[in-house]
């Protein structure tokens, strides 16, 4: 596809029960982008996700994929089966025509490689969710979507986890498709977000959204003054220093 | 000198457990045990069929099986029903038809062999047909493995890379409808799901990879096999009960011995 892009989606609607869950989505997704979708609870956010990734077939509307595009998806709601024994480096390797030492790296870039040879059934959810990090990093995927990644991390997790996301953003210069609820982290990190209620209400940079009177409508004034306050350049490292 | 029809059974019986043993773990993984049930049930009719119209039982329950397997997929995903209670209906519906058309085909037939497997009778050139479905159910469950490992852990991811999922899972149906077909004859009808998922359940306490648990599970198979054949003959019990016994009792060992540490 031409002019470096991605996915290309056009107005997409999905009903469900008679009740319109998404209304005509226009959203491009370019190389190098970093996205953020941010909606409360039943905005569509993860069917937007499905409609993208192809897990679900909108009614209305096209969406046009790049040839060379390869995702790698990180679930919302990832669990394992006691029944199933895998260990974490086994599931990494699962369909990945990778050497074992890229995944080596990958694990030591993420602190987890004491994780590598236990089970996964043991494996608490945060723990889950760096181990289906490391897996998505594997065997260099262009656009990387992730469904509310950190809801299994406490706060030092999620700090973690942003400051590894914005890393390997510029190491690997890939697109990051993410939906979030940790607006503030959000918007230190993302370079777009998307406010989604069924519709998109308004998009654009972090630093700006958060004036966008649609923003103030659908999180409040409190929030967004509170918002306004997190305003960061994303190539600063200044995290702690707002923790002071 | 073991007797050829000893023999015979032995070779069946390894064959079918080699199968098993890597169905049986997707079965325990997929939660699909009242599937195989439900897909063992349908095949009474159609050895029901293969017998009224005169071709071969095994043929017939393949293609019935089939059928069942794909009406059972199509209604699952339609979502009229829960899971259980379509499974539940179809199931003894086909049981009962199968049955029915049994009794009315005025043929003797012996229902226990089917019901109960009758190994003991397999023959020379049954024998080959096992030998050639394990070979191909091995070679095309090794092709499958990864991304059907992959579709049972998180069906979202396999999507998202790329893996067909209905071709995989098709794929694995008509194993497992091959399965069914041949092991029929070996355990019956009413026993079949329990060569899937007790060895795949005993192997699950002592493995750490799907690949092992498969290895494993295929293993305690052929013991079970061997061992359960033998008792029949010097214990003069039935053959399919026999196995299905040793293999409870492997199991129950398995548990004990790993519970203690």
């Amino acid at each position: 596809m031409k002019n470096n892009i991605l996915i290309e989606a056009e107005n997409i609607s999905v009903i469900r029960d008679k009740k319109e869950i998404l209304q005509d989505i226009n959203l491009t997704i370019h190389n190098k982008d970093f996205i953020t979708i941010l909606g409360p609870n039943g905005a569509g956010k993860s069917m937007l996700l499905k409609c993208l990734l192809g897990f679900f077939k909108p009614n209305n509307g096209h969406i046009k994929k790049s040839e060379d595009l390869k995702i790698s998806y990180t679930p919302q709601d990832f669990t394992i089966d006691k029944s199933m024994p895998i260990t974490a480096l086994d599931f990494i390797m699962l369909n990945k025509k990778v050497k074992k030492k890229e995944i080596l790296n990958i694990l030591n870039e993420l602190n987890i490689e004491d994780l590598i040879h236990k089970q996964l059934s043991v494996l608490s959810g945060g723990e889950l969710q760096k181990i289906l990090i490391a897996r998505s990093l594997v065997d260099s995927p262009n656009l990387l979507v992730l469904d509310e990644p950190t809801q299994n991390l406490d706060v030092s997790g999620q700090l973690n986890f942003y400051k590894f996301l914005n890393k390997i953003y510029y190491e690997r210069e890939i697109s990051i498709l993410m939906v979030s609820h940790d607006l503030h982290m959000v918007i230190s990190t993302t370079k777009k977000v998307i406010c989604l209620s069924n519709h998109i209400c308004c998009s654009g940079e972090p630093s700006k959204i958060t004036q966008d009177p649609e923003f103030i409508n659908l999180f409040g004034h409190e929030f967004a003054d509170m918002m306004s306050l997190y305003k960061h350049d994303i190539n600063h490292n200044h995290i702690g220093k707002d923790n002071d | 000198m073991i007797d050829s029809f000893i023999l015979n059974a032995l070779i069946a019986g390894i064959c079918v457990s080699i199968i098993a043993g890597g169905l049986g773990c997707f079965i325990v993984w997929r939660k699909m045990a009242y599937f195989g049930d439900s897909l063992s049930h349908s095949s009474l009719f159609g050895i029901a069929i293969g017998i009224v119209l005169g071709f071969n039982a095994t043929i017939g329950t393949f293609i019935t099986c089939l059928i069942f397997a794909t009406l059972l997929t199509f209604l699952q995903n339609k979502k009229i029903l829960s899971n259980d209670t379509l499974l539940g209906i179809l199931a003894h519906a086909s049981l009962s038809i199968g049955i029915i058309a049994i009794s009315l085909s005025n043929q003797y037939i012996n229902l226990d062999a089917y019901l109960f497997g009758d190994i003991l009778t397999v023959t020379k050139e049954e024998t080959l047909w096992f030998i050639s479905s394990a070979i191909f159910v091995s070679c095309m469950l090794f092709l499958i493995w990864e991304k059907l490992v992959l579709i049972t852990i998180n069906e979202n991811i396999a999507i998202a890379e790329k893996i067909n999922i209905k071709l995989i899972q098709s794929l694995f149906l008509v194993l497992l409808v091959i399965f069914v077909a041949t092991c029929v004859r070996i355990v019956g009808i009413l026993l079949i799901t329990s060569m899937l998922i007790i060895p795949a359940a005993a192997a699950r306490q002592i493995s750490r990879s799907p690949g092992k648990m498969a290895i494993v599970s295929g293993l305690l198979g052929i013991i079970s096999i061997l061992v359960g054949v033998y008792l029949s003959i010097i214990a003069d019990i039935p053959t399919g009960p026999s196995i299905i016994f040793v293999l409870t009792a492997i199991f129950t060992l398995i548990l004990l011995s790993i519970r203690r540490y």
